[in-house]
Parts: C-alpha cells; sequence; structure tokens
C-alpha cells in the first residue's frame, strides 16, 4: 500500500505542477483542471484512502497556489469528490466514453462554484473562455485515466484491485 | 488493508462538514483577512513547486547569460557606461533641487518628504488565477515584506503585495479588476483614482465630469493618499478620453507606465514615514537624516503598516 499511496502523491504533485506551469498566453484559459482530474482517478481507484478530506486539503492548497479566497476551489473538489466517492463502483465499470461524460458535468458544476464566488465578491471575469478548462478537461480525461492507470498497475503491490 | 465496512463519519457526513467550512473560511478571508497565517503556512509548502517550475527558466536565463560572448559583454559594458554618466550627471542637479527643497520646505514649516527604501526581487514564472492580475515574488516575510507594500519598476507603479509567505509573496498589479489607486494628474493636480480593468495594458478613471480638464498624453503620479503607496512615482499615461453626450460621466482609459508583463525583476518599497515638524527642525543636518532611517524607524513603520494592511 505504502508503494501505491507514494506513486498518488507523486501524481498529485505532479497535477499541481501541471496546474501552475507557465502557458504562452493564449493557452491559459485553456489547462484542464489537472489537480481534480488526477484526484477523482484515485478516488475511484481508493476510495477508502481518497476522500473528501484530501480533497478539501487539496483544495485549499490550489487556493493558496492560485491567490484565490481560501475555500473557493476547496469547496468544488470536495463536491466533486463526493459525488465520485459515492457512484465510484458504478464508475469504475462505465466505459470511458460514459466516465467522461460525467467528469464534465461534474468540472462544470465545480467552476460554476468557483464562478459565483467571484460573482458574489462582485468581481466575475468575462465568461468568454471561462468554462474552456471543462472541455479540456473531458478531453484529457481518457489519457489521465489510462496514463495514472498502468502507472498504478506498475507500482502496485496488491492485486485485488483490477481497474 | 482494506476493510469491509467503512469506520468512521460517512462520507456524505464529511462533506456537509468540509462544505460548511470552506464556506466558513471563505467569509473570514474576504471579510476580515485574518487567515494570512494559514496562507503563509501553506504556501511555505507550495513553494518547493513553483520553484521547481521556474527552474528551468531561471536556469535558461543563466545560460543565456554565461554563454553570451565577450564581444557583446564588453558592447553592454560600454553602452551602460555611457548611461551611467549621463545618469550621474542629471542626479547631481537633481540633488541640489532636492537640498533646495529641503530647505524651503523647512522655511514654510512644511513636513518633510518621505524618503524610499528598495529591495530588488525577482518575479516566479508560474500562472495564478489567469483570471486575475496576480504575480508571484520570491521574497517574503523573511525579508520583512509586508501585506499592502507597494511595488515598482523602473518605469512605474507595478502594483501591491497581497499575501506574503515565508519565502514568497504574492502581488496584485495595478490593472488587476479589483484593484484601484489613488493619482493625480501631473498637468493639473487633479486628484483621481485609477481602477483596474481586467486587462494588462489598460486602467479605468471613472467618476470624471464630461468638463475635467484631461487629454490623451497626460502623465498620472500617484498623490500619496491612501497611505499605501508613495507620492510622486508614475503610474499611467492617459490613451483615451471619450465625452458621450447625454451621460454624466467622461470615460477616460490610461495605459501603465510600468513594464506590467515585461519585467523580471521589481522593486518592494520601504517608506520612512516623515518625522514630524518640531523633530525635522531639530535635525536639519544630512547625517541626522541619514541617521533616521535605521531601525527604530523601520519598527515604527511595520507598526503603522500593519494597522493599514487592508486593501484598497
Amino acid at each position: 500500500m505504502n508503494k501505491t499511496l507514494r506513486i498518488g502523491l507523486i501524481t498529485v504533485i505532479g497535477a499541481f505542477m501541471l496546474a501552475i506551469m507557465p502557458l504562452p498566453d493564449w493557452a491559459v484559459e485553456f489547462r484542464p483542471d489537472w489537480v481534480t482530474l488526477v484526484l477523482i482517478y484515485w478516488a475511484m481507484a481508493f476510495p477508502s484512502r481518497i476522500g473528501v478530506s484530501v480533497a478539501w486539503f487539496a483544495g485549499l492548497l490550489l487556493d493558496v497556489s492560485y491567490g484565490t479566497l481560501m475555500g473557493q476551489h476547496a469547496v468544488g473538489l470536495v463536491l466533486v469528490i463526493y459525488v465520485i466517492h459515492i457512484q465510484h463502483q458504478r464508475l469504475r465499470v462505465a466505459s470511458l466514453l460514459q466516465q467522461a461524460i460525467v467528469i464534465c458535468v461534474l468540472i462544470f458544476m465545480k467552476q460554476l462554484l468557483v464562478l459565483w464566488v467571484d460573482g458574489m465578491l462582485g468581481r466575475a471575469p468575462d465568461i468568454g473562455l471561462y468554462f474552456m478548462p471543462t472541455i479540456t478537461s473531458t478531453l484529457f480525461w481518457p489519457w489521465t485515466y489510462l496514463i495514472l492507470r498502468d502507472l498504478r498497475r506498475k507500482f502496485s503491490v496488491e492485486k485485488h484491485y483490477q481497474y | 488493508m482494506q476493510t469491509l465496512f467503512i469506520r468512521g463519519p460517512s462520507a456524505t457526513f464529511r462533506m456537509v462538514v468540509l462544505v460548511a467550512a470552506s464556506i466558513a473560511l471563505m467569509n473570514v478571508d474576504h471579510r476580515w483577512h485574518s487567515l494570512e497565517f494559514v496562507r503563509s503556512t501553506l504556501s511555505s509548502v507550495i513553494y518547493p513547486l513553483q520553484y521547481t517550475i521556474d527552474l528551468p527558466i531561471r536556469l535558461f536565463y543563466w545560460a543565456n547569460e554565461s554563454m553570451s560572448s565577450q564581444q557583446s559583454l564588453l558592447e553592454k559594458n560600454r553602452e551602460f557606461e555611457v548611461r551611467h554618466l549621463e545618469n550621474r550627471v542629471q542626479l547631481q542637479k537633481l540633488d541640489i533641487i532636492e537640498k533646495e527643497n529641503d530647505r524651503l520646505r523647512h522655511l514654510l514649516g512644511a513636513i518633510p518628504k518621505t524618503t524610499e527604501r528598495l529591495l530588488i526581487s525577482e518575479i516566479i514564472n508560474v500562472d495564478l488565477d489567469p483570471y486575475k492580475q496576480l504575480i508571484l515574488l520570491n521574497k517574503g516575510s523573511s525579508s520583512d515584506v509586508y501585506q499592502g507594500q507597494p511595488i515598482i519598476d523602473a518605469l512605474g507603479i507595478m502594483g501591491q503585495v497581497v499575501h506574503v509567505g515565508v519565502m514568497s509573496s504574492t502581488a496584485m498589479l495595478i490593472t488587476d479588476a479589483s484593484h484601484a489607486i489613488p493619482v493625480q494628474v501631473n498637468r493639473t493636480g487633479l486628484r483621481a483614482i485609477a481602477y483596474g480593468s481586467g486587462k494588462i495594458d489598460q486602467l479605468n478613471l471613472r467618476y470624471l465630469t464630461q468638463n475635467v480638464d484631461i487629454k490623451v498624453g497626460d502623465l498620472l503620479i500617484t498623490s500619496g493618499l491612501g497611505e499605501v503607496f508613495p507620492a510622486n512615482f508614475p503610474v499611467a499615461i492617459i490613451s483615451k478620453v471619450e465625452r458621450p453626450a447625454g451621460e454624466p460621466f467622461a470615460h477616460i482609459e490610461a495605459k501603465p507606465h510600468a513594464q506590467l508583463d515585461k519585467s523580471r525583476e521589481v522593486l518592494l518599497v520601504w517608506r520612512n514615514e516623515p518625522e514630524l515638524i518640531n523633530e525635522a527642525a531639530k535635525n536639519t543636518t544630512d547625517e541626522d537624516k541619514d541617521k533616521a532611517q535605521s531601525e527604530p524607524q523601520e519598527e515604527k513603520e511595520k507598526d503603522l503598516t500593519q494597522r493599514r494592511g487592508n486593501r484598497e
């Protein structure tokens, strides 16, 4: 289990780095929500370890690194991981396409929450490309899933999870 | 080990508690700004990641510098020497004018000018919230950076520090949609407030009447009101003045003077509070004034700035 946790931690750190990596100006608004994607995978694979508490902490770290209000990303991330958590058995047997659709809806909801908070503070940004990350995250989900699954299978010592 | 039954509180219960906690946190953070210690602790966790992301870029610049040929270095050096000489000539004049100004102010019994202390800080190349104009600096509370501290570059005001970590700090640029800076038109002395527009190259001057004396090309400088920014630093140049008929206010846009999206290095500014008039009357010689810039003054200044640490 320790080995799996370690690979989990490394992938989450990787996701954080991708989340803050400088991109060219035109690409900034298309950046997939890496931290949410990676946490969704681990919440599906290890619901007993990766749950809403981990998601909340990760959300707070995301808030600190983005300079947003404390709890703004955290509340969205908690809700997303909660849905994944209670539905993980169904999601595991779903096809990649079906998973991607669910994730599209969840990430849209998370972004809507973040936008909602900004709106309440009276500084809502232009809506133009605001929901682009929902689309790019959905497109990147199959690859994220396959890469993380292969990583987990390669480094995992336990055998009783087959997904 | 995998257990058959879930132990501890159910996921639903935890979700409800954490959502409530997040809402409480957001409220506290927004209304009272009292979560800075949590933020600064968590930012120390994030800092190694940010540093690692920045490292390749830093290496690239370093390699660029160390690989440049002797010829180009010599040329650069010569260019700098010429510019240095020019600057020194101008500085001589400035020095005399400053002394004269001090004498005149003293004659008037006015409060002496504030002086500034500067520290160079590098911008760490990471992306923050794409819908805000924030930058990350590599100096934090270990270098006495404080919340609300102004940052400038060689050309003008860039913004102010909003969150302070131990090794790093986050600064908001003057063009952020939630930022406002008190300014003055250099030509006429007209006071106004320049609001950020959310675009990197635009500030808005709202609530100025139709008949206001302002035109394209006017320089805006900080007025020093609000006690966050030091007075008389260039902020922006008026780029557009429209006076639409039938509206109470003119539409005025300005372009920031500082290179907000190009600078790699910024200057953090500490203000030395002006001494009171009777104190100033005693310390007229230059040596005394130099002494006044040392330690105890800074302590007092820190207290003051903490008290007024709120954003505009």
